[in-house]
């Protein structure tokens, strides 16, 4: 024992391992009242571990080569000792990212873990779920299957309606005219490389500041606010050891699920790995019924929902974009008098009901093509039902956020409690 | 003329409700564990499929997951290639099958993974007589299909038959395929073989897919250990919080 205390003295002066241990798990003090919303955080951090191992493997097997990627996914399913499983590891993965990723967004919406003094953890985290998507869209390529080819020639095509440089962008982007091995093999540095360097460094920050600022809870008070004569706060507990046994249970839960879909169903009916990516990328024939993969179909949604403007798709594609790009704003949107929705009036609680609804309704039209429902008759002549739906969402979806800084003023609210409730 | 009334056949509110090239998919009940059905799919799809077809990512001695024996793979399901190591390739060229098919026939290593057991069982028991296609063949679930109906020996010759019906005010066109003439097999018969040879399409589409559902039952256990002994040290630290 004396040794090892030696050791670490001798780490202690050169580097500084104790004070880093204390200050983010032993005595970081987070809220005793943590709820199940709040596993996702670390969750996230599993899975993005998961990825990373199953990706090296993945990369060890796989080659980026049109000619080569759809055989050598192949033969890692069947000459690779446990191929199949590092695969339906990975493509899994992918999804409960964006599973788990969704689930941790939506917690900081109704504890309100946005808002002041997170704006910068939120901002943080926005960028990380920006990455997210970028690498699930470079990494659909690889496959190199009819519907990862034309996923990306559709998703760099919205590029192309950018005005003036719109073409010449997304010439730049493909390194060719259409989508081909230039593409696949880009697309492969930045998923195994670029993307996951920025992705790690923006976990890191992300962690430091919620470090820094300090975890918020299902109450939305401020445990700092209320210290014992030490300085500890009174409702904190120390993150190491309470919080890292509570999440274990929920990473083995969490695990129990992963391995349900990896072992018994990896497609997800058709919906983690679509049915038609298991037909080789073939340039010359389109496939009738393009769907992203369900955690861009929101997004997807919007696109279409959008009508086109003397002949240009630009402002599909930019709808698409502020969907997003308005989340970074949510801290200055929202100028409600509390954070938690526990004391948040009616007016928000439906708000965010119809914006979830909004969202999954979205989610689910982006997977069918737009004559899913038929078409309306009479004096609505022939337009789309599913088109209308979209239109509807995507109004909701913007509502949301654009009214946010009226509706939430307005909103009766109840005071806070002094201390956490359990 | 034939083809605009299979377009207009789509339309009808029955076929449009169903997938694929509008026609109601039938269930194939496969159940892969059943190793023999598996086996004799094989076989069925060596004699049958593999002279037009590839199944370039599939090897022969992957085969031994049925329980054959590499000497009875070599015996029975070989005849192309001569190391059961090897891929199911064909010799034929993909710019002749191109010439005479119009299409170069797809490799079907992972068909079932793309189309699905239902799709593959009702496409193969759905050719009929066409004279106006090229193969003299048409199909119900893969309209202007460019196979000829390979099996037609085994099924027999199938004639479609469209009626239209008053029904309440409405025309009601239905289809079905009469069989005009007889093959050397029973229709009960014909649908098992089919039923083979699709469970041995999705086999091959993943050949560790038995192996997989195992270990995950395994994963599973462990997992449930793991998590009354992670729950127990939860609630034994969690002791002290108030």
């Amino acid at each position: 024992m004396t040794r090892m205390t030696a050791l670490l003295s001798w780490i202690d002066e050169r580097f500084p391992l104790t004070s880093t241990w204390k200050q983010h798990l032993s005595e970081y003090y987070a809220p005793k009242n943590f709820n199940f919303w709040y596993f996702f955080g670390s969750l996230a951090l599993l899975v993005l571990v998961i990825q990373i191992v199953t990706g090296i493997f993945l990369t060890m097997h796989y080659k980026p080569d049109a000619e080569q990627a759809f055989a050598s996914v192949e033969y890692i399913m069947r000459d690779v000792s446990w191929g199949w499983a590092i695969r339906y590891i990975h493509s899994t993965g992918a999804s409960m990212f964006f599973v788990v990723v969704y689930l941790h967004m939506f917690r900081a919406l109704i504890y309100g873990s946005y808002r002041k003094p997170r704006e910068l953890l939120w901002i943080l985290g926005v960028l990380i779920y920006l990455c997210l998507m970028a690498e699930a869209f470079f990494g659909y390529l690889l496959p190199w299957g009819q519907m990862s080819y034309w996923g990306a020639q559709v998703i760099v095509n919205l590029f192309a309606a950018i005005p003036l440089i719109g073409p010449d962008l997304a010439v730049w982007i493909r390194g060719d005219y259409v989508v081909s091995d230039a593409t696949l093999n880009r697309f492969f540095a930045f998923h195994v490389i670029a993307i996951p360097l920025v992705l790690l460094a923006l976990v890191a920050a992300h962690l430091v500041a919620l470090h820094e600022v300090g975890s918020n809870n299902p109450d939305g008070v401020e445990i700092k606010k209320k210290k014992d004569a030490s300085g500890r706060p009174l409702d904190g507990i120390p993150f190491h050891p309470y919080y890292t046994v509570k999440d274990l249970v929920g990473v083995v839960v969490f695990l129990m699920v992963f391995t349900v879909i990896v072992f018994f169903a990896p497609e997800m009916g058709g919906y983690f790995l679509e049915h038609n990516n298991f037909i080789p990328a073939d340039p010359l024939k389109t496939p009738e019924h393009i769907a992203p993969v369900w955690y861009f179909t929101p997004y997807y949604s919007i696109l279409r929902a959008v009508p086109p403007f003397l002949g240009s798709q630009f402002p599909g594609v930019l709808a698409m974009g502020l969907a997003v790009i308005v989340l970074f704003f949510m801290p200055w949107l929202d100028r409600g008098a509390v954070k938690s929705i526990r004391y948040r009036g009616a007016i928000y609680k439906t708000a965010l009901t119809l914006f979830v609804a909004s969202f999954l309704l979205l989610g689910y039209l982006g997977t069918e093509p737009t004559t899913v429902w038929g078409q309306f008759g009479g004096w609505l002549g022939g337009a789309e039902r599913a088109t209308v739906a979209a239109r509807i969402g995507t109004i909701v979806y913007f509502a949301f956020f654009l009214l946010m800084p009226w509706y939430t003023r307005i909103d009766k609210t109840r005071p806070e409690p002094e201390r956490v409730t359990c | 003329m034939l083809r605009s009334l299979l377009i207009a056949l789509l339309l009808t509110p029955l076929a449009a409700a169903a997938a694929g090239g509008g026609q109601k998919l039938d269930r194939a009940n496969i159940d892969t564990r059943d190793a023999i059905s598996i086996q004799r799919g094989a076989q069925v799809f060596v004699n049958y499929c593999l002279n037009c077809h590839s199944a370039e990512y599939m090897r022969y001695n992957r085969l031994t997951d049925l329980g054959l024996t590499e000497d009875q793979i070599r015996d029975n399901l070989m005849f192309v290639s001569d190391r059961v190591g090897d891929t199911m390739q064909i010799a034929m060229r993909a710019g002749d099958a191109r010439q005479w098919f119009g299409v170069a026939p797809p490799d079907l290593s992972v068909v079932a993974r793309s189309r699905g057991a239902d799709w593959l069982y009702t496409y193969m028991r759905t050719f009929y007589r066409d004279s106006s296609g090229t193969t003299g063949w048409n199909n119900l679930a893969f309209p202007n299909a460019g196979m000829p109906h390979v099996l037609w020996e085994l099924q027999g010759i199938q004639r479609l038959e469209t009626t239209v019906e008053e029904r309440a005010g409405h025309k009601v066109e239905s289809r079905r395929l009469v069989l005009e003439k007889p093959g050397t097999m029973t229709s009960a018969e014909y649908d098992r073989l089919v039923r083979d040879l699709v469970n041995y399409l999705v086999y091959m589409g993943e050949p560790a897919r038995t192996q997989r559902v195992q270990i995950g039952i395994a994963v599973l256990f462990a997992l449930s250990i793991l998590l009354v002994l992670t729950w127990l040290l939860k609630r034994e630290y969690w002791r002290d919080v108030h």
